[in-house]
């Protein structure tokens, strides 16, 4: 398939004159403060690009796109788990609206497997509990829930008062664990933590390589066994990764988080290889089973069909078995006629059009692929709570400074396990890969995919999202669902890229087929140019004050 | 109706200054409620005659939102009315929300409507005022006026300089103001002059010394307010021209907290090391 990925620079707009109209509205620091997180993509012959600062605090007074480290810990990586009890401690919004929100679902193996992610449990702390102490209440809730359901596991999260009045859910945890003999855990993820849902990302991965991770050795069967970190089975993804894998013959021992289950966190650890989707959210995860376990890691992605095929060819590489690479071009052949015949349709009507992408911490990356198999130019992107080296490489990772908001959040000191630390890979095997252009544990980052010229703004907000569209009146813009309304109003079509709207999948063969359909509908769609009544241009009574 | 804070350092009697006091009140025949806000509930024992009192948080957390305002109201002696806030047990929860709740409660239940004909409204706060809950009587709306108890040691001292900061922060949005400082003497040498200057440097008065007497204590250990218990006692007639005082008196000011180098300077001018 080909793309075009020549150099452009968005020939009638100057980007510099656009940084500046951005920060010109700005007070001086903010605007000293935004100039650094507003960058123009540029890549050098060394594969470098410019510095974009990131994972920072977002200045108060503007509206960003973050979220919360409870939102981030409960929300994202735990709450795609099925058969783990999540219960928010903490007021009933909390739990409430981070509840199914994202659109993570789940497939449970029978009618016996357990599947509580149609329940939203919270203590639902009341005014009495923050004067008095909620632990009781806690401790009655994680009890109501064993009675009612006799879960594996339940997992604690802490939202704000709960910090502020001191509750401690990791002594309810221990207390509780002791007593109902299945495993109770507590994250102290309080909302306010960290600058954004970031922190609760760390603190999830934390607590779930702690508490979860190495409790069961038992190998399941499977000759290419693989973990899939940072996939969230958002309307489905998984479930078309998954059908894609099975196709290859590789076997998922577990994916974090999307349609996971406790069993399969549990022997996690028994994988050959980790495969890295969302780098932002969960690399830890990977570079704390290598340590301890010796299970290599690589970046993947699955967005986009290009992409898609990409990585399976890069499993085979590194099984490297004739077997298995034939299989995985065999599933590549039988699937692309299909996405080619979409794409070449969809690509006459789309091609050229200009896309801009806001969200997450790898999915302002990812879509980029996406929207160029159909001809479409990202001419701005960034992420809502990414760190540099998803923006310029993980050859940046030396250079950052470690500021006291991230030394806020733990840092777990691992060790190889004793016992069951085992190189899957020897090192001559793996200087061998390397000798080919293989990549271990690598990821070049989002910009040194992008065009030169680009815009690159980390943490945007309002403003500068009303200010962009002003100035490149883009085809379409993706971010999440607090920013979906305030852009269509400007006449722009919005996809969000959290939940998916009410669509999906994306990811992997079919689901790029998707993704072609739903942009071409949004993107030559005319309902945008009605957005302005008719009689807001065009009144057809006219009149004027009497004092005029 | 004078609505009235009294603030001062932990252990200083900021409790038995204003029982007793409110008793002098009582006796000139002022109708007063006193509302303790210290999550040990022991603000209203000397003039209940023992700690029976219902907590207004007790209350809520047992009877639910059906709550009358005779369920959390005692009366003590000579028809002081009393109210307990309440709160939890040291290191756990948050006594300052509570503290916020029970007030507001008792607004919504018109403990101080006019129907009340209360002529006072005392309330008794724990400590320094070490978060916003316990600033709670001191914000818009609320009392209006503070007395804070001091004694000459250098820690009550430092105490009250910083609730001053505090009162400086709420008299602005609340208007709030200092009534005056109520020496509760600890026998410290020189102790009158030193809280005498202390208050003039602080842009307010010594509104009466309470000389320190044992009757206080066995008057308490009796669950009993002095004036109840030995009414002809001299230290009853202290805490009745304390009453008078502040019943008549007219200086309520934005008070000038002073820094640290100064107060220590007023230490060895006066105090101890004087």
């Amino acid at each position: 398939m080909e793309t075009s990925c020549e150099d452009y620079i968005c020939s009638e707009i100057d980007p510099e004159e656009v940084k500046n109209k951005l920060i010109s509205k700005y007070p001086a620091k903010v605007g000293r403060k935004r100039s650094k997180q507003i960058t123009i993509n540029r890549i050098d012959e060394e594969k470098c690009v410019p510095e974009v600062m990131a994972n920072v605090r977002t200045i108060p007074g503007i509206i960003t796109q973050r979220g919360c480290s409870y939102a981030g810990c409960k929300g994202v990586v735990l709450g795609p788990t099925r058969d783990i009890i999540n219960l928010t401690h903490g007021p009933i919004g909390c739990g409430f609206y981070s509840w199914l929100t994202r659109r993570n679902q789940t497939r449970p193996n029978g009618p016996e497997d357990h599947n509580f992610m149609p329940y939203c449990f919270s203590t639902d702390m009341q005014e009495n509990e923050i004067i008095f102490g909620g632990e009781k209440k806690l401790k009655e809730a994680i009890q109501e829930a064993y009675d009612t359901f006799h879960p594996k596991a339940i997992a604690i999260f802490a939202t704000c008062p709960v910090g502020l009045i001191g509750d401690d859910v990791h002594s309810v945890a221990r207390e509780m664990k002791a007593k109902l003999g299945i495993n109770v855990f507590g994250f102290s993820c309080e909302g306010y933590k960290g600058v954004s849902q970031s922190a609760g990302h760390h603190i999830a991965n934390n607590g779930i390589f702690t508490h979860v991770v190495g409790l069961d050795d038992e190998i399941r069967e499977g000759k290419y066994r693989i973990n899939l970190l940072g996939e969230y089975n958002i309307g489905g993804d998984a479930f078309e990764i998954d059908r894609i894998f099975e196709d290859c013959g590789l076997t998922v021992v577990s994916t974090f988080s999307g349609n996971s289950s406790y069993d399969y966190f549990k022997n996690s650890h028994t994988a050959d290889l980790n495969l890295i989707m969302c780098h932002r959210s969960i690399n830890y995860v990977a570079e704390m089973m290598e340590t301890k376990y010796g299970i290599p890691w690589i970046k993947v992605n699955f967005i986009g069909a290009e992409a898609t095929a990409k990585s399976l060819r890069k499993i085979a590489q590194y099984y490297d078995e004739p077997e298995l690479t034939d299989r995985v071009e065999e599933v590549i052949v039988k699937e692309m006629p299909e996405v080619e015949k979409v794409r070449a349709e969809v690509k006459a009507r789309c091609e050229g059009k200009l896309a801009m992408l806001f969200v997450g911490g790898s999915r302002a990356h990812h879509y980029q692929e996406l929207f160029k198999e159909i001809g479409m130019r990202t001419i701005a992107a960034g992420y809502e709570f990414a760190h540099r080296d998803d923006y310029e490489g993980r050859r940046v990772l030396p250079n950052i400074k470690v500021d006291a908001d991230s030394r806020n959040i733990e840092e777990l000191e691992i060790h190889p396990d004793p016992q069951r630390y085992q190189p899957r890979k020897s090192p001559e095997e793996i200087s061998e890969l390397e000798k080919t252009g293989f990549k271990f544990k690598d990821y070049e980052g989002m910009m040194t995919e992008m065009s030169n010229g680009t815009l690159v703004i980390d943490d945007i907000n309002q403003y500068e999202t009303e200010k962009l569209i002003e100035i490149f009146k883009p085809d379409i813009f993706c971010a999440g669902i607090k920013e979906k309304y305030a852009i269509q109003k400007s006449g722009i079509p919005m996809k969000q890229l959290h939940s998916y709207d009410s669509g999906g999948p994306y990811a992997g063969f079919r689901g790029a087929i998707n993704f072609y359909r739903e942009i071409d509908r949004m993107v030559n769609s005319k309902v945008w140019k009605y957005v302005k009544a008719p009689w807001q241009q065009n009144p057809e009574l006219a009149a004027t004050y009497a004092w005029d | 109706m004078r609505k009235i804070a009294i603030y001062g350092k932990g252990g200083i009697g900021k409790s038995t200054t204003t029982q007793n006091t409110v008793a002098g009140l009582s006796e000139m025949g002022k109708k007063i409620m006193v509302v303790g806000c210290d999550p040990k509930a022991d603000s209203t024992r000397l003039l209940l005659g023992g700690l029976s009192q219902a907590t207004v948080l007790d209350t809520l957390r047992n009877e639910g939102e059906d709550l009358e305002l005779e369920d959390i109201r005692k009366t003590g002696f000579n028809g002081v009315i009393c109210v307990e806030s309440g709160g939890p047990e040291p290191g756990v929860g948050c006594a300052g929300r509570g503290i916020i709740t029970s007030i507001n409660m008792l607004e919504q239940l018109g403990a101080y409507a006019e129907s009340e004909k209360l002529d006072y409204a005392f309330y008794d706060v724990l400590g320094d005022v070490v978060c916003g809950g316990f600033a709670m009587p001191i914000r818009e709306g609320k009392a209006k006026e503070i007395y804070i108890v001091v004694s000459g040691e250098m820690m009550a001292m430092y105490a009250a300089n910083n609730i001053c900061k505090g009162i400086v922060k709420f008299a602005e949005a609340g208007g709030v103001r200092l009534g005056g400082l109520i020496c509760n003497s600890r026998n410290v040498d020189n102790e009158k002059e030193m809280i005498l200057a202390f208050a003039d440097r602080l842009g307010t008065q010594m509104i009466h010394f309470v000389p320190r007497d044992n009757m206080v204590q066995r008057a308490e250990i009796n669950r009993k307010t002095v004036i109840e218990y030995d009414t002809s006692h001299p230290q009853a007639d202290e805490y009745r021209t304390l009453a008078k005082k502040i019943d008549s008196n007219q200086m309520h000011v934005i008070p000038k907290p002073i820094a640290i180098e100064e107060l220590e300077s007023l230490l060895i001018n006066y105090g101890i090391a004087a």
